[in-house]
């Protein structure tokens, strides 16, 4: 393929760069800018009209000059190489080694955008991952190859959480191979350090791949990065058949980089000035996860994201809900009480649930006892709040049961720390402790065999 | 393929080509060397503004684009049952075993399979004048689904040949002379816009309940047949459970279920599960009356516009065969948000939110696409199509402009509620908030031919859920003991009917489906109480002891019954409660 190369560059604006007399160019394609002192840059063709291309920049445009920069359009989109030996090692958010490594040798380069996956080939994902956290093994059940984000706020301890989950994660009775790829996306330093040093510490680092795009580094490098990650992981999970867990932090500062460049083309904005394709936009990204048929590995991806103002609401987390597989809610006041890890279990929820516990997975009676814990948390959580505005006399003897059962809940069930790996019938036998204080009339989400079989038994 | 333009722009999937002055707005192009599928969806001059269906990068100025001369149009005729299709109705299953997991860009296979041999049987005799919707044969498409073969509306003429036995969707079954003469020959297809409602003699008031086995929908928000329904929520309050469950139990001949830029994972659920349920009116398995359509969220955004017209294309078709079709859109959000992407980028004004000005006026076009019809062909032939739209309103606001267009057309409004989803009662479809506007007439449905004291049971249940609302409320300013006893009577009785008759488990196999039969005997079992209940009240029998009684626990289980075992199992919960009633103390 020609080369071509153009010093037509005629307005740099923010993260935009338009050349004009080009040709032959096509959408999608990668564009490298040489600098007059010899440095590159790289960027996207955003849109293409007759002979002038719009160019969207990876990289910060500064010491950009019209005059003597000179524009190539690669041919083809961008790429990431890839090789058995990228376990372990540290890049920037392009892709670029920084851990003075030196360069991967590539086997297959593969383009970041992927491609659409045929609904028909995703098998379904219905692996149990004990991750020795009962907030989520008990109630919201991780699954092989879901999506499943954690909603955060500014200040909360989620990448704590996303680190435990990292380290304790497994499936049961099995030994596979398996890798974590972790994108750092607009983080600070000591945040990603955090993670670097668990990692470390588990002894993870050696099946580990990071994309760190840090908060100081350029914001639209940030667009391709969790793409980096994620076809890294689909490297690893479809062609070496690893079993790939994605931590991709903090998605917020993702869908500011586009909302950044949204702007600066003039676009419609949708809510909050965030670009109307955002839906989309972020399903490119988590539809990414999953299982394909005839293949071993998988893609389970744990996206974290802050939520601004704690609001749920707020398009990012809105959006995202409605493209994962359920969320993980950290809550404010949990992690006031000094409950770790704040996981707001009402809220939250895992859409794969279902398929992932039972007989022969976990255990026949976890179906019941979670629903029954959640209808019964929620009643407790009620009483309590009206006990607060019109004091305990207010209650029925009943509900003053659902209220001592809401604060036995939050303290022995979702209080672990962040260093305790509970394994799974642990965590079910604490249920049935905890339901023990209702008579069984109260126990109407479960079967009579297993409150025959669980209720009487213990103490 | 004549090649008749030039790209001169590409952004996304928009493109525009030059050279385009003898294409119609709304006919189907190849772009570029690749041969990608795109629609035309705007002329000015020589310059067409074409949406493309699938990934445009790549491709740039100065590539050809193709002229095929026909609008976006279905494939219509036996194989469509069990089969899945993309937005522009490709079949994924076929595509999946020639090229693998990822579709391939430019792939136009058959929509239909070309090897699969039928067995036609002709039932139109010969020799006479047959018109459009005119019944000429039928096909076993599945056990449960015999195919008519049907002349397709434009054509009208004598019948002078039809074919009998053996038959590929491709080959000859019918020959028509038209009134000119000329000699018409029919195959097993047929090609309809897709954008174009089918034609029928005239529509009908509906007035006949689609039962749906759901409880809260069945009892206090009814949907008929040829009927149209929301289903608004928040993300996690259980929209796509509900469609799921109505695909799988709702009493529909044919079910069309579109995945409109939802989650992939929810398709191989449908794709796995239903082939192994079974449907408990045939006792076949439930993929034996599906059509999945399925455009995922990442899957390219323009076929995902096209694909709820796909999907209302093919329930219009069997519908026209004389079907009670349901089709289910998941989600109708996903769609308005494809449509303002789609208006962005050609540059127009926007409406509220940045959805464009039309946005209303399209949704209100598919939803009377809708509806109980006298077919075409055969004035007392009846079809229906049941349209049920999920709608993803942001952060579960329904002001926003999707959720409003959809509210104006819709007669039944299935509102979710997150804090009952959080409570995990599900369906988690609120009942103050929730209405159906067939209820008048539906109720009369029910009362003449099922229960005749159906009507007058759910007045009873509506009003106690109405007075627990606003005693729920005293309660939270003042606390219970303010409450009289009666009054408290009350919430025991609405707490009966929210736990033991509203929430209703979809993963549990005898939950999952509840016919009305059962569900008129667990709402009168529950009333039963509540009047024994104020009567032992007036009898002075203490409330403390009420508020203990046993039998109410029997109540909370008769959802897990099997139906043959209800009428038992009531009566005996009857029995046990009159008995325990009068054993109960005095004050």
């Amino acid at each position: 393929m020609a080369i071509k190369q153009y010093k037509t560059i005629q307005e740099v604006v923010g993260p935009l760069m338009l050349v004009e007399k080009v040709q032959d160019v096509k959408y999608d394609e990668l564009v490298e800018i040489k600098l007059a002192n010899g440095e590159t840059r790289l960027g996207k063709v955003l849109e293409i009209n007759e002979d002038k291309a719009l160019v969207q920049l990876f990289e910060s445009s500064q010491g950009m000059k019209i005059d003597d920069a000179k524009a190539t359009f690669l041919g083809h989109g961008i790429e990431l190489g890839l090789s058995p030996d990228i376990l372990g090692r540290v890049f920037d958010g392009l892709g670029r080694p920084i851990d003075n490594k030196g360069a991967v040798i590539a086997d297959t380069r593969l383009d970041i955008n992927g491609s659409a996956l045929n609904p028909v080939a995703r098998d379904y994902p219905s692996e149990f991952i004990q991750t020795g956290i009962s907030a989520i093994d008990g109630l919201n059940t991780l699954v092989r190859g879901q999506k499943l984000p954690i909603f955060s706020g500014s200040g909360l301890p989620h990448s704590k959480l996303a680190a435990q989950i990292a380290r304790q994660a497994r499936v049961l009775g099995k030994s596979e191979k398996f890798a974590v790829v972790f994108a750092a996306i607009g983080i600070t330093f000591e945040e990603a350090d955090y993670f670097i040093e668990d990692f470390r510490k588990s002894g993870a680092i050696e099946r580990t791949v990071m994309f760190v795009n840090l908060a100081n580094d350029p914001a639209i490098e940030r667009i391709a990065t969790p793409r980096m990650a994620i076809t890294a992981a689909e490297y690893l999970a479809y062609q070496l058949n690893m079993h790939v867990l994605v931590i991709l932090t903090d998605i917020t500062n993702y869908a500011e980089a586009l909302r950044e460049i949204s702007s600066a083309r003039k676009e419609v904005p949708g809510r909050r000035g965030y670009p109307g394709y955002l839906y989309t936009d972020l399903a490119s990204l988590f539809e990414r996860a999953g299982r394909i048929k005839g293949i071993q590995g998988s893609i389970t991806q744990l996206p974290i994201l802050t939520m601004p103002e704690d609001d749920k609401t707020h398009p990012i987390p809105d959006l995202t809900g409605y493209i994962t597989e359920g969320q993980i809610i950290l809550s404010r006041s949990l992690f006031m009480k000094g409950i770790f890890p704040p996981i707001d279990v009402l809220p939250s929820l895992s859409r794969l649930k279902d398929k992932g516990i039972g007989e022969g997975k976990t255990r026949g009676d976890h179906a019941d006892t979670m629903n029954q814990l959640f209808a019964s948390y929620a009643r407790g959580k009620e009483a309590k709040e009206l006990s607060t505005v019109l004091g305990d006399s207010a209650l029925s003897d009943i509900d003053k049961l659902y209220a001592r059962f809401a604060e036995d809940f939050e303290a022995k069930y979702i209080s672990q720390g962040f260093t305790t790996n509970r394994p799974i019938k642990e965590t079910l036998d604490i249920g049935w402790e905890l339901l023990r204080i209702f008579p069984t009339s109260e126990l109407k989400r479960i079967s009579d065999e297993n409150i025959a079989e669980f209720y009487g038994t213990g103490e | 393929m004549e090649k008749i333009g030039t790209i001169t722009k590409v952004a996304g999937p928009l493109v525009v080509a030059s050279g385009m002055e003898n294409v119609q707005v709304y006919d189907v192009v190849r772009v570029a060397h690749k041969k990608l599928i795109g629609e035309v969806i705007e002329l000015r001059g020589g310059l067409a503004s074409i949406q493309v269906y699938e990934e445009t990068a790549g491709i740039g100025p100065g590539e050809p684009v193709f002229y095929t001369n026909k609008p976006l149009s279905a494939e219509l005729g036996p194989g469509l049952i069990e089969s899945i299709f993309d937005g522009i109705q490709r079949p994924l299953t076929n595509i999946y075993d020639s090229f693998g997991p990822h579709i391939p860009l430019g792939i136009d296979l058959p929509r239909l399979n070309r090897e699969r041999e039928w067995d036609f049987v002709p039932v139109h005799q010969l020799d006479v004048q047959v018109s459009g919707g005119v019944i000429l044969g039928t096909v076993q498409e599945t056990p449960v689904v015999n195919h008519k073969i049907m002349v397709p509306p434009s054509v009208s003429g004598k019948l002078v040949w039809l074919h009998k036995g053996k038959a590929k969707v491709t080959d000859v079954i019918a020959k028509i002379v038209d009134n000119n003469g000329k000699t018409i020959e029919l195959t097993m297809i047929q090609y309809w816009p897709v954008r174009k409602k089918r034609p029928y003699l005239n529509k009908i008031a509906p007035n006949k309940i689609m039962v749906t086995g759901q409880r809260v929908i069945d009892a206090l928000f009814p949907v008929s047949i040829g009927g149209i329904a929301a289903i608004p929520g928040p993300f996690g309050s259980g929209k796509t459970v509900v469609q799921h469950q109505l695909a799988k139990w709702a009493d529909a001949d044919i079910i069309i279920y579109v995945g409109c830029g939802e989650r992939g994972n929810e398709m191989t659920d449908v794709l796995m599960e239903f082939p192994r349920l079974k449907d408990p009116r045939t006792g076949e398995s439930l993929m034996k009356r599906t059509v999945l359509i399925a455009n995922t969220s990442n899957m390219p955004v323009a076929a995902r516009e096209a694909s709820i017209y796909t999907g209302i294309t093919i329930a219009e078709y069997y519908r026209d065969m004389g079907y009670k079709v349901a089709i289910m859109a998941d989600s109708t959000s996903r769609w308005a948000e494809a449509l303002r992407e789609m208006s962005s980028r050609l540059e127009e004004m926007p409406g509220e939110e940045g959805y464009p000005a039309y946005l209303s006026s399209r949704l209100a076009e598919f939803y009377e696409r809708a509806g109980y019809v006298a077919c075409l062909g055969d004035k007392n032939r009846r079809g229906a199509v049941t349209a049920i739209g999920a709608v993803s309103p942001p952060g579960g606001d329904t002001s926003e402009p999707v959720s409003q267009a959809t509210l104006r057309i819709v007669k039944v409004f299935w509102g979710l509620s997150a804090q009952l989803a959080y409570r995990r009662h599900f369906p988690a479809i609120d009942w103050i908030k929730s209405y159906s506007l067939y209820e008048d007439v539906l109720h009369l449905d029910i009362d003449s031919h099922y229960h005749k004291d159906w009507s007058k049971m759910i007045r009873r249940v509506q009003v106690l859920l109405q007075e627990e609302a606003s005693l729920q409320e005293i309660v939270r300013l003042v606390g219970i003991d303010s409450l009289s006893k009666s009054d408290r009577i009350k919430l025991l009785a609405s707490q009966m009917i929210r736990e033991d008759f509203l929430h209703q488990n979809a993963y549990h196999e005898i939950d999952t489906y509840a016919s009305i039969a059962k569900q008129h005997r667990m709402l009168k079992t529950i009333l039963r109480w509540y009047d024994l209940a104020k009567k032992a009240l007036e009898g002075r029998k203490a409330f403390s002891e009420i508020e203990k009684m046993k039998t109410p626990e029997r109540i909370g289980r008769i959802k897990y019954v099997r139906e043959a075992d209800v009428e038992k199992e009531c009566d005996s919960i009857e029995q046990a409660m009159e008995k325990e009633f009068s054993s109960l103390r005095e004050e």
